[in-house]
């Protein structure tokens, strides 16, 4: 029984002339109509914002596990120099050296390059067909570190020394340090330009938010009107920014994620050449791993969740401004 | 139910509009409130509504102080108030049933639940046949009547009007009259702005008289 009814009876008489109910509930407009937001430019900055956003982030990752890679590769490892000098046979020496390695704790594997190696290794810039003896070419030895340990060096240098007074221990450090900040630079810069993605979504969701609102005005003094509260207005327009945030997290997110699968596609194909190989030895397998996936969906929906607070603030400082 | 003390209101630097106004509006009652054009009758319904506070004096509604009131309190009053604006305020993207079956979906109510009170209160104004219409085509009278419709569906407290009855013809004006009468009789107080002197002719009830901002009571 309707309320009319129970509290003072029928406020209209209709007798004879009361109309059939429909029995099915009518589907109503939504208070807010979706076409009057103008989404689709809404939907392209978020989709643009949140593609830009994924590939830093991205980029950012696969930066710090390649050089987390180096570093822990590089710091695994020292290397010996030993420099041809007047009166002293550079053969005997770097055999001295590598036996004073080979005999420091810590160290669990000693690779001296013979002088064919050595050749080759300078190959790229003197060209084949090298004869090393005309050239007073250091001999190298790597010697690689237990992991875990730490290795006295001052000791090793000493040792090294006494046996081979031109031989020099190189442990990568102020390489290491610089790999460190060149990272940290890189993870820097990536934060700056996420705050500025970040910053410039919200000005254009606000931008969108006041368009929006101010094209529904007359619905906001209506809904005014019939005893509506800022709260219940809000929430109309609030989940038709929702889900226009969601799609353009949505696209921005799933273009960027294919565009991570296809790079790393494309260094697949690539592998073996030379290109393939530089871009490997700098940026490893070009590949994200799963977590890093992980990593760009929860950034879509984040930014997706700061369109709908950026929207959220600005209908109530509007709603304000209209009552 | 309404209580006015020493209400003055100016827009802006201007001068004032609305001068030492001082009535009550008991629960139950119905008056015509009438005047010149431009004697404020509008500004006086908005005082009323909650759309505008006035520039000096007291008004107090359904028993608080209106300066008083936080955006909230203001929205919960205004459930219990029902307003038909001269331009009616429909909103162009819903039929006239969803128009004036609004005050019920802020309310949160089912639809199902409102339903048959909004198919016959359209049926008693002359809308049954134009339940789905979209308000651009409706004619003037038929917006005047869904407006009305819709301020009186959820049977509020207290009822303004700003000339009800502008747009249609004489028969309807007097069946919308005999609308709001019975919703006085079922406990709304009725505020009616008018012009038009047949319409307050109908019916015997108290006369609030606007002229250069003073309010005349005709009891």
């Amino acid at each position: 029984m309707s309320r009319f009814e129970d509290e003072h009876g029928p406020l209209v008489d209709l007798g004879n002339e009361r109309p059939q109910v429909p029995a099915q509930a009518r589907i109503l407009s939504p208070i807010v109509p979706r076409a009057s937001i103008s989404g689709r430019a809404l939907v392209a900055v978020v989709a643009i914002m949140t593609f830009l956003a994924s590939i830093t982030t991205g980029t950012v990752l696969l930066v710090s596990a390649s050089a987390a890679e180096w570093q822990s590769e590089v710091a695994s490892e020292i290397t010996a120099q030993v420099r041809p000098q007047t009166g002293r046979d550079l053969e005997r020496d770097a055999a001295a050296t590598a036996e004073a390695m080979r005999t420091q704790p810590g160290i669990v594997q000693v690779k001296p390059f013979t002088k064919d190696e050595s050749a080759r290794l300078l190959e790229p810039w003197l060209g084949s067909g090298l004869s090393i003896d005309q050239l007073p070419v250091p001999r190298v030895i790597v010697a690689r570190v237990q992991p875990g340990t730490t290795l006295d060096l001052a000791s090793l240098r000493s040792r090294v020394t006494q046996v081979a007074p031109s031989a020099s221990v190189d442990d990568h450090r102020a390489w290491i340090e610089r790999m460190r900040s060149m990272t940290g630079a890189t993870v820097f810069a990536g934060l700056g330009i996420l705050v500025l993605v970040i910053m410039a979504t919200i000005i254009s969701v606000s931008f969108a938010t006041r368009g929006a609102m101010a094209a529904n005005r007359p619905i906001v003094e209506v809904l005014h009107f019939v005893g509506a509260g800022d709260s219940f207005i809000a929430n109309r327009f609030l989940r038709h920014f929702l889900r226009l945030g969601l799609e353009g997290g949505l696209i921005g997110g799933g273009v960027a994620m294919l565009a991570f699968g296809f790079s790393e596609s494309m260094a697949g194909w690539f592998s073996g050449t030379p290109v393939g190989d530089q871009f490997a030895a700098l940026l490893g397998t070009f590949s994200l791993p799963p977590s890093g996936y992980l990593v760009l969906a929860l950034q879509a929906l984040l930014i997706a969740a700061i369109t709908a607070w950026a929207s959220r603030r600005t209908l109530f400082a509007t709603l304000d401004d209209i009552d | 139910m309404v209580r006015f003390e020493n209400v003055g209101l100016r827009y802006g630097l201007g001068p004032e509009i609305l001068r030492d106004l001082s009535f009550l509006i008991p629960a139950h009652s119905f008056q015509f409130l009438t005047g010149p054009s431009g004697a404020g009758k509008t500004s006086l319904l908005r005082l009323l509504f909650l759309s505008l506070r006035p520039t000096r004096g007291l008004v107090n509604l359904f028993g608080q102080d209106v300066s008083l009131l936080s955006k909230d309190q203001v929205a919960d009053l205004r459930k219990r108030i029902g307003i038909v604006l001269q331009d009616f305020r429909l909103l162009d993207h819903m039929t006239t049933y969803e128009n004036v079956a609004l005050p019920f979906r802020v309310m949160g109510r089912e639809e199902s639940s409102y339903r048959r009170e909004v198919i016959d209160l359209l049926k008693w104004v002359g809308l049954g046949e134009r339940m789905d219409a979209l308000p651009p085509i409706l004619s003037g009278g038929e917006k005047q009547r869904a407006a009305i419709a819709r301020a009186v569906i959820s049977r509020p407290q207290l009822l303004l009007a700003d000339e009800p009855t502008g747009s249609v013809d004489p028969t309807l004006g007097r069946r919308l009259l005999r609308l709001f009468i019975e919703l006085n009789r079922s406990g709304t107080a009725v505020v009616i702005a008018t012009h038009d002197i047949t319409l307050m002719d109908q019916y015997e009830a108290r006369r609030l008289v606007l002229h250069q901002g003073r309010l005349h009571i005709y009891e």
